[in-house]
């Protein structure tokens, strides 16, 4: 599939490194097939995959329970066996908390301004109920919609939903025309309004074109974490599960099982992967 | 009817240079300004990640529109064979393909990759509206090329009816197809209403209208040939029709809204809080563009007088420049609705109404854009025959009393 290589393709690891990878994950898999054990054993397959690309994306050394990682080898397709996800407990998010704002700034070379024009993947939102007056914080960012009203109007089909749920701009051959960012529901998009400078390797954007929250693909593909989920786990807050929403057992399908979580927007029936706790007026 | 005869203008005079000229001028700016925009990127701009379409889309959009509009008197000529028409069809299709053409101009080159357009020609998303936009807006171009051929090329004038036909037929489509533009983005409570196509196409009417009647006021004062009143009593009463339709579902449109209790606040904020826009609104949009030009159209001691004409198609333009910027950026200033039931505040300006300061260079690439219709107009007039001789009251309908 020409636009999952085109992901791939940017993110600076070189084939030996690839090819390591590949066979680490496969070994894992392979060993760890039957069942209840997987996720242990993908995490364990994982443990060494981060030895090997440390330089490049600074993988959390201490995977925790409350997450489910790819181990799909790079060199397969991706596929829609898994759907990459977010349960967030705004309960939890602590309030003038930025751990995973930063943390994204960080993984993805943003340099964190906040002027009209600079880009924001992720931010904190304080809601404040109309009706209660109770206080709330929580991360917004791109929702990574199943039925996403930016890759319904997007002229070129720069903006797509990779078959595993995450959605991406294809900077190749968005033609920045700003028509998702109209449609986007959450503005959850920034465009890019002036050169780039030290851009890292594993997150490369352009000037002209439009960018958002992509669920820290790069990162999900080597068996890693989005590194906002990463930052606030580290922080003890545990307000961020990430994990595969097609997976009965990961540990967001059980979270959402047990206590239900909300879209935002809802009744646009987006089917988001993010999904909210604690957002009771 | 006699046959009608036509002419090109001269074109000799340093009048006719000096308006070619002052066009290209303002085209040069405006292409320095979008090189200026693309070289520094939209940072130089107004538009932000909060206002994202900026004044050239006005621009854009608004003459867009009007292209399918300034079609009309060729469409009621040939579709509907109203023959005192029919001489001005010509020019009619030519200001519509130009419009259309100076629009375009500006959209694209307001892109954040203007150099990607073989791109945007060659990757379509056939859910995408605006890929859409795209074939009608290339179609347009060759169904209206194809009308002009049939009515100045006689070998093929037997085809004219058909070719008026689907020229009509498609610029129906091109203008809800804009508008449906404003219709996909559900998810605003600003533009989230069926009226919205319909809308357009009404809007067209009287935009395009009014451009043309100015065209052609003052093609036939340059050239010193005759315009009777017979023509211009019947444009002058047809804008007015158009301009009450445009007002009848603009109050459709807030009335419905003020009628739905989720858009409320998107409608309050238009109508009463929005500043700028809600000036801009009842001033620019129901004053001049409409309450003002209805009501010289139809004052009995005006008839006929061409000044006041000339005034009221200036002020439909305005009000129509003015509707457009409220619809487009208006639309945007107003927050997204993310977290119904709830204050919000962010880094990223949510819950808040945003305010955009339009910069210069924006504003000439969107005069650059008019230019370039213009200029287009202006040559096309010499290089072809787009005029009839005399549109006297004798020569349109020499029944007239
Ligand atoms: S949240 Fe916005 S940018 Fe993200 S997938 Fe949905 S519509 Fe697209
Ligand atoms: S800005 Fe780029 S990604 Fe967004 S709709 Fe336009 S071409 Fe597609």
């Amino acid at each position: 599939m020409k636009k999952s290589e085109n992901t791939t393709d940017t993110t600076a690891t070189n084939a030996s490194r690839r090819d390591f990878l590949a066979k680490a994950a496969v070994v894992g898999t392979v060993t760890i097939a039957p069942g209840v054990l997987l996720h242990q054993a993908a995490r364990a397959a994982t443990a060494e995959v981060e030895v090997e690309v440390v330089e490049v994306i600074e993988l959390d050394a201490e995977p925790d329970k409350n997450t489910s990682r790819s181990t799909r080898p790079l060199d397969q397709e991706v596929s829609d066996k898994n759907r990459w996800g977010m349960l967030i407990d705004t309960n939890k998010c602590a309030r003038g908390c930025t751990s995973c704002v930063d943390a994204c700034n960080e993984a993805n070379g943003l340099e964190g301004k906040t002027g009209p024009q600079d880009t924001q993947y992720i931010r904190k939102v304080t809601l404040k109920s109309k009706s209660t007056g109770h206080e709330t914080s929580l991360p917004l960012m791109c929702q990574h919609c199943e039925s996403a009203p930016c890759v319904d109007v997007c002229p070129t089909g720069a903006s797509f939903i990779r078959a595993d749920g995450i959605a991406l701009v294809d900077r190749h051959i968005c033609i920045g025309c700003r028509y998702c960012m109209m449609a986007c529901p959450y503005k959850a998009r920034s465009f890019v309004h002036e050169d780039i400078k030290n851009q890292k390797l594993s997150a490369p954007r352009g000037k002209g074109t439009v960018e958002a929250c992509n669920l820290c693909v790069t990162r999900v593909d080597h068996g890693g974490l989005p590194a906002c989920v990463e930052a606030c786990t580290a922080e003890n807050h545990n307000a961020m599960i990430f994990g595969d929403l097609k997976d009965p057992n990961s540990p967001i399908s059980i979270e959402l099982r047990k206590y239900g979580g909300k879209q935002l927007r809802s009744d646009l029936a987006l089917n988001t992967g993010v999904r909210y706790q604690g957002l009771n007026e | 009817m006699s046959k009608i005869e036509y002419t090109s203008v001269q074109g000799k005079s340093p009048a006719y240079f000096g308006l070619l000229g002052t066009l290209g001028l303002f085209i040069l700016a405006g292409l320095l300004a979008a090189y200026y925009m693309e070289h520094h990127g939209h940072h130089v701009t107004g538009m932000t990640n909060q206002i994202v379409w900026g004044l050239p889309h006005v621009f854009a959009i608004f003459l867009i529109v009007s292209a399918s509009g300034a079609l009309n008197v060729a469409s009621i000529a040939s579709v509907f064979s109203k023959k005192i028409y029919e001489p001005m069809a010509r020019l009619s299709a030519l200001l519509a393909v130009s419009l259309l053409a100076g629009g375009l101009v500006v959209l694209l080159l307001d892109l954040g990759r203007p150099d990607r357009l073989i791109i945007a020609m060659t990757h379509y998303n056939f859910k995408s509206i605006f890929a859409w936009n795209i074939i009608l807006y290339s179609g347009f171009f060759v169904f209206v090329g194809a009308y002009l051929w049939t009515m100045m090329d006689h070998t093929v004038y037997g085809y004219k009816k058909y070719a008026g036909f689907f020229a009509f037929i498609w610029r129906l489509i091109l203008t809800t197809g804009t508008g449906a533009i404003f219709g996909f983005l559900v998810a605003r409570s600003t533009y989230d209403a069926a009226i919205l196509a319909p809308m357009f196409v009404i809007m067209s009417f009287a935009y395009g209208l009014a451009i043309f009647i100015l065209l052609l006021m003052a093609t036939y004062k340059w050239t010193n040939m005759e315009l009777g009143d017979a023509v211009l009593r019947r444009l002058r009463s047809l804008l007015g029709v158009f301009v009450a339709a445009v007002m009848y579902f603009t109050i459709v449109f807030h009335l419905t809204n003020i009628y739905e209790t989720q858009h409320h606040g998107a409608e309050k904020f238009i109508l009463l809080e929005g500043g700028i826009y809600t000036t801009v609104f009842w001033i620019g949009e129901i004053i001049i563009g409409g309450i003002l030009p209805l009501l010289m159209i139809f004052a009995p001691g005006l008839k006929d007088n061409r000044n006041s004409l000339g005034l009221i198609s200036a002020m439909v333009i305005l009000g129509g420049l003015s509707k457009v910027y409220v619809t487009v950026i208006g639309g945007q200033a107003y927050p997204l609705e993310i977290f119904p039931g709830y204050e919000v505040s962010s880094s990223f300006y949510d819950g808040m109404t945003y305010s955009y300061s339009p910069s210069l260079p924006e504003f000439l690439l969107g005069l650059g854009g008019v230019a370039v219709a213009l200029f287009l107009v202006v040559f096309a007039l010499k290089a072809l025959k787009f005029l009839p001789m005399s549109l006297s009251d004798k020569a349109v309908d020499p029944h007239a009393k």
